[in-house]
C-alpha cells in the first residue's frame, strides 16, 4: 500500500464522509459518531447524498468489470479536493489500494488514484492527518482491540491503539494470536463457511479468555462477523468501532452533548 | 450455497491431522517472528531489499541466464536447458543412462516435485530414493508433501512409526530417537550404493557460478559424498546476481523458514572435483528448468518468481492452518501455491482457478514474506483472470455482482433498497431468496436493519461545528 503520496490536510476543515454501505444498512451509530468526533475536532463534515458502496465486494470476488462501474460512481460522487473520511479500514484500503489496482490498465486510472490520495480511515486521519495524539474524556471499559487485516501495512492500527490507550478509564487487553484474521473476508465468509467459522470462533475463544467488556475494531465488517457468530451461539459480545468509544468518552466527560 | 473445494476438504479433515498442521505451522510462525525481529532492528527493510534484488533478477532474466550459463561452464559444469517438466526428467534419465547408472539418491527439491521426477525415474527402471527424512517418509507412504519446508507437517510420530513398521524398518516404536536411528541406518547404505545424486538449488549465483544448497539434515552433503555424478535441477528464477547477495538472502531464508540464524548445512558448490578441489563428484550437471516460468514472467503476476520457498506464508496463513497442504491439490500449497500453481498450470489454469479464492485477503502472507511478494494483489489478479475466463470452479460461493452494480450506481435505487432492507428483520431467514444471505445466517446472526437512519439524522440535525481544537 502506497501511502507516501497522500494529500495531508493543513488542519481541521471541510471533509467528505463516506459512511460505507455497512453503516448505511446496519451501523448508523458508527457513522454518527464519526461525524460527532470530526466536528468536535473542528471539521465541517459534508455527506454526498449520492454515495453507495466503495466497490469492494465485486473487486474481492474477481468481478472487476462490475467493481469498476461502482468505483467510477464513487469517484464522481466524491469529486473535489477535500479529505474523504471513512470509518472502515477495508473501505479506505479499497480507495487507496484496491481501486487503483483494478484500474491499472484503464484510461481514468489517474482519477481513481487522485481519490485514493485523499482517502483516510477516520482514526488514521485524526492521528496522522490532524496530529492528535491523545484523547480526552472518560470511558470505563476493558477493551479487546481487534486488528482488522485491511489496516496491515498502514498506520491505522497503531493509531487506534494509541488513542484508545490514552483515554482515561480504558484498559486495552492483549490476547492470543491477535495478528490472525477473524475469517470474514467478504465473499470468503460465504464460499468458505467452514474455515471462516473456525477462524472466527478461534478468535472469539482467545478474546473471551481475557474477559473484555467489549470488542473494538476499526472495521465493522469484522465486527459483524465476530458479533454475529457470538450471538448465534448464544454468547453475545458487545462490538463497537473505536470512534464510538471516542465519542462516548467525550459525552461521559460532558465535552459533547448526549 | 455451493462451497469452495478447499473448504469442503477442510471440513472433512480428520481432527488430529488438522491439529498437527495447525500446531506445526503456528509454532513455526511464532518462532520466526521473534527471531527475525530480535536479530534485525529493521527486518522489514531487509525484506524489501531482498525483494528488490529478486525482482531485479526476474526483470532481467534475459541477461542473467546467459551469464549463469557462462559462469557454470567456466566452473566445469555441464549445463542443460529444459523447457518443460518432461524435458527436465528426460535430461536426468539421459545422464543416468549415459553412465549406466541405476541408483539415485535425491535431496528434497520442489522443482523435481513439480516434474514428478521420482515416479518418472521409477517407471524407467531407476531406483530413486528421497533422503530428506520427511520426504523419505512421504515416499514410503506413497503420500505427497503438504508443506514446502516441512513435508510431513501433517503427520504425527505415531503415524511415522506405523509407516516405518509397514516398510520393514523395525517393529512399531514411536520414540523419535529410534525413528531417526532407523532412518539413518537405512539411508547410510543407500548413500554408499548410489551412482548419481540429485539436488535442487536454493540459489545459483550468476557472478561465480556457485550453486548454494541448504539443509538441516545434511542429506544433500551425504548425497554428494560418495557419488560420482551430481545433477542439480534448478528453476531459472533461482539466480542471484552476486555472491554477496547471499549474506542477505541466506539470513532471511533460514529465519523465515525455521527461525534459525542459518540452516545447519549450507553448501557452496562451484563445479565438480578438480585439481583445486579434491572432494565431491567427478561430474556435475545443472538442468535449468523453465516449466511455465517464462509464461509467469509474461503475466501480471511475475512477482511470484521472487519466491525463495521458505514456507513462511504457509505457516502464517489461517486457511492453510485449517485446511492443510493437500487441500490445494498441487505441488505448492498455501498462499504461494494459490498464486504459483494456477500460473504454472498453463492451459490447465481453469482446473486450479479456485485456489486464488482460498484467502480472506488478510495480507499476513505479504507481511511475513522475506522477499516482500504482494501475494494478496496477485490473488486478486488471478481471481479476475478466473472470472474473465469463465472458470466455473472459481465461482462457487461467489454471489453474482451485476444486480449489486446496478444498485450501487443509481443513488435513488440504492436509497430505496436501504429502506426496503427492513423486511429482513421480519422475514424468516428461509424465505430470503438470496443464497449468500442464507449461507451467512446459517452460522451468524445479522444485526438489526438500520437502513436510512443515519441519512435522516444527517439531514435533520442542527449542525454547530466547534472552533478547531487542533492546529496544523
Amino acid at each position: 500500500m502506497n501511502l507516501s503520496n497522500r494529500i495531508r490536510p493543513s488542519g481541521p476543515g471541510r471533509v467528505q464522509l463516506m459512511a460505507t454501505c455497512l453503516c448505511d444498512a446496519f451501523y448508523d451509530d458508527v457513522a454518527r459518531a464519526t461525524v460527532e468526533v470530526l466536528e468536535y475536532l473542528g471539521c465541517t463534515v459534508e455527506f454526498p447524498e449520492g454515495q453507495t458502496c466503495c466497490g469492494q465486494p465485486a473487486f474481492n470476488g474477481g468481478d472487476w468489470a462490475n467493481s469498476r462501474k461502482v468505483v467510477r460512481h464513487t469517484v464522481k460522487t466524491f469529486a473535489g479536493d477535500v479529505p474523504v473520511i471513512v470509518p472502515s479500514g477495508s473501505c479506505a484500503a479499497m480507495l487507496f489500494h484496491g481501486a487503483p489496482l483494478e484500474f491499472e490498465k484503464e484510461s481514468d486510472h489517474g482519477d481513481v488514484e487522485a481519490l485514493g490520495r485523499r482517502a483516510w480511515e477516520v482514526i488514521d486521519f485524526i492521528v496522522n492527518g490532524l496530529g492528535v495524539s491523545t484523547w480526552p474524556g472518560r470511558y470505563d471499559a476493558r477493551i479487546a482491540f481487534h486488528r482488522s487485516c485491511h489496516s496491515r501495512g498502514t498506520l491505522t492500527g497503531p493509531a487506534a491503539l494509541q488513542l484508545l490507550g490514552s483515554i482515561e478509564g480504558v484498559t486495552v487487553l492483549p490476547f492470543g494470536e491477535a495478528e490472525q484474521c477473524c475469517g470474514f473476508g467478504g465473499t470468503f465468509s460465504v464460499s468458505f463457511p467452514n474455515i471462516s467459522g473456525n477462524m472466527g470462533n478461534l478468535k472469539l475463544e482467545h478474546i473471551r479468555a481475557e474477559k473484555p467488556d467489549e470488542l473494538v475494531s476499526i472495521d465493522m465488517s469484522c465486527m459483524m462477523h465476530l458479533g454475529g457468530l457470538a450471538e448465534k451461539e448464544g454468547h453475545p459480545i458487545r462490538t463497537r468501532h473505536v470512534v464510538q468509544v471516542m465519542r462516548d468518552a467525550l459525552r461521559n466527560a460532558g465535552l459533547l452533548a448526549p | 450455497m455451493a462451497r469452495q473445494l478447499i473448504d469442503q476438504f477442510a471440513a472433512q479433515l480428520p481432527e488430529d491431522r488438522r491439529a498437527s498442521v495447525y500446531g506445526g505451522s503456528k509454532v513455526g510462525h511464532e518462532k520466526r517472528t521473534k527471531v527475525l525481529f530480535d536479530h534485525f532492528p529493521d527486518a522489514d527493510r531487509l525484506r524489501e531489499l531482498a525483494g528488490e534484488i529478486k525482482q531485479h533478477v526476474v526483470e532481467n532474466l534475459d541477461t542473467y541466464l546467459p551469464k549463469i550459463e557462462a559462469s557454470l561452464i567456466a566452473a566445469g559444469v555441464k549445463v542443460h536447458w529444459a523447457a518443460t517438466a518432461e524435458a527436465a526428467n528426460k535430461a536426468v534419465l539421459d545422464i543416468m543412462r549415459a553412465r549406466g547408472a541405476t541408483r539415485m539418491v535425491k535431496s528434497k527439491t520442489m522443482v523435481s516435485e513439480e516434474t514428478h521426477l521420482a515416479d518418472y525415474l521409477q517407471q524407467n527402471g531407476i531406483d530413486c530414493l528421497e533422503t530428506d527424512l520427511g520426504e523419505f517418509i512421504v515416499q514410503i507412504d506413497g503420500d505427497h508433501p503438504s508443506h514446502i519446508v516441512k513435508p510431513i507437517i501433517h503427520k504425527n510420530r505415531r503415524e511415522i512409526a506405523q509407516s516405518f513398521e509397514r516398510h520393514g524398518l523395525g517393529a512399531y516404536d514411536d520414540d523419535p530417537q529410534t525413528i531417526t536411528r532407523r532412518a539413518r541406518r537405512f539411508l547410510r547404505k543407500k548413500y554408499l550404493e548410489a551412482d548419481v545424486a540429485l539436488t535442487g538449488g536454493n540459489f545459483l549465483v550468476a557472478e561465480s557460478g556457485r550453486l548454494v544448497l541448504v539443509t538441516n539434515e545434511g542429506n544433500s552433503r551425504f548425497c554428494l559424498a560418495a557419488t560420482k555424478t551430481h545433477i542439480a535441477m534448478v528453476g531459472i528464477e533461482k539466480i542471484l546476481p552476486r555472491d554477496r547477495d547471499l549474506a542477505l538472502l541466506l539470513n532471511l531464508l533460514a529465519r523465515s523458514a525455521t527461525a534459525q540464524q542459518l540452516t545447519v548445512y549450507t553448501e557452496f558448490i562451484k563445479g565438480p572435483r578438480s585439481s583445486t578441489q579434491p572432494d565431491g563428484p567427478e561430474e556435475m550437471h545443472v538442468i535449468l528448468v523453465d516449466n511455465g516460468r517464462t509464461d509467469v514472467l509474461e503475466s501480471d503476476c511475475r512477482e511470484i518468481l521472487r519466491c525463495i520457498r521458505c514456507g513462511a506464508c504457509l505457516n502464517v496463513c489461517p486457511i492453510y492452518r485449517q485446511a492443510s497442504g493437500h487441500a490445494y491439490r498441487s505441488v505448492y500449497p498455501g498462499p504461494v501455491g494459490a498464486v504459483l500453481s494456477p500460473l504454472l498450470a498453463g492451459k490447465k489454469f481453469p482446473e486450479l482457478a479456485d485456489l486464488p479464492k482460498a484467502s480472506s485477503l488478510c495480507g499476513a502472507c505479504n507481511e511475513v514474506c522475506p522477499v516482500n511478494i504482494p501475494i494478496p494483489d496477485l490473488l486478486l489478479r488471478l481471481r479476475n483472470k478466473g472470472k474473465e475466463e469463465g472458470a466455473k470452479i472459481a465461482s462457487a460461493g461467489t454471489p453474482p455482482m451485476g444486480g449489486w452494480a446496478v444498485l450501487a450506481t443509481q443513488p435513488m435505487l440504492w436509497k430505496t433498497a436501504m429502506m426496503g432492507g427492513k423486511i429482513l428483520d421480519v422475514l424468516p431467514e428461509k424465505f430470503v431468496p438470496v443464497p449468500a444471505f442464507r449461507a451467512w445466517t446459517d452460522q451468524r446472526t445479522l444485526p438489526g436493519w438500520r437502513g436510512g437512519v443515519f441519512r435522516k439524522w444527517m439531514r435533520t440535525r442542527e449542525t454547530k461545528p466547534r472552533q478547531p481544537t487542533v492546529g496544523p
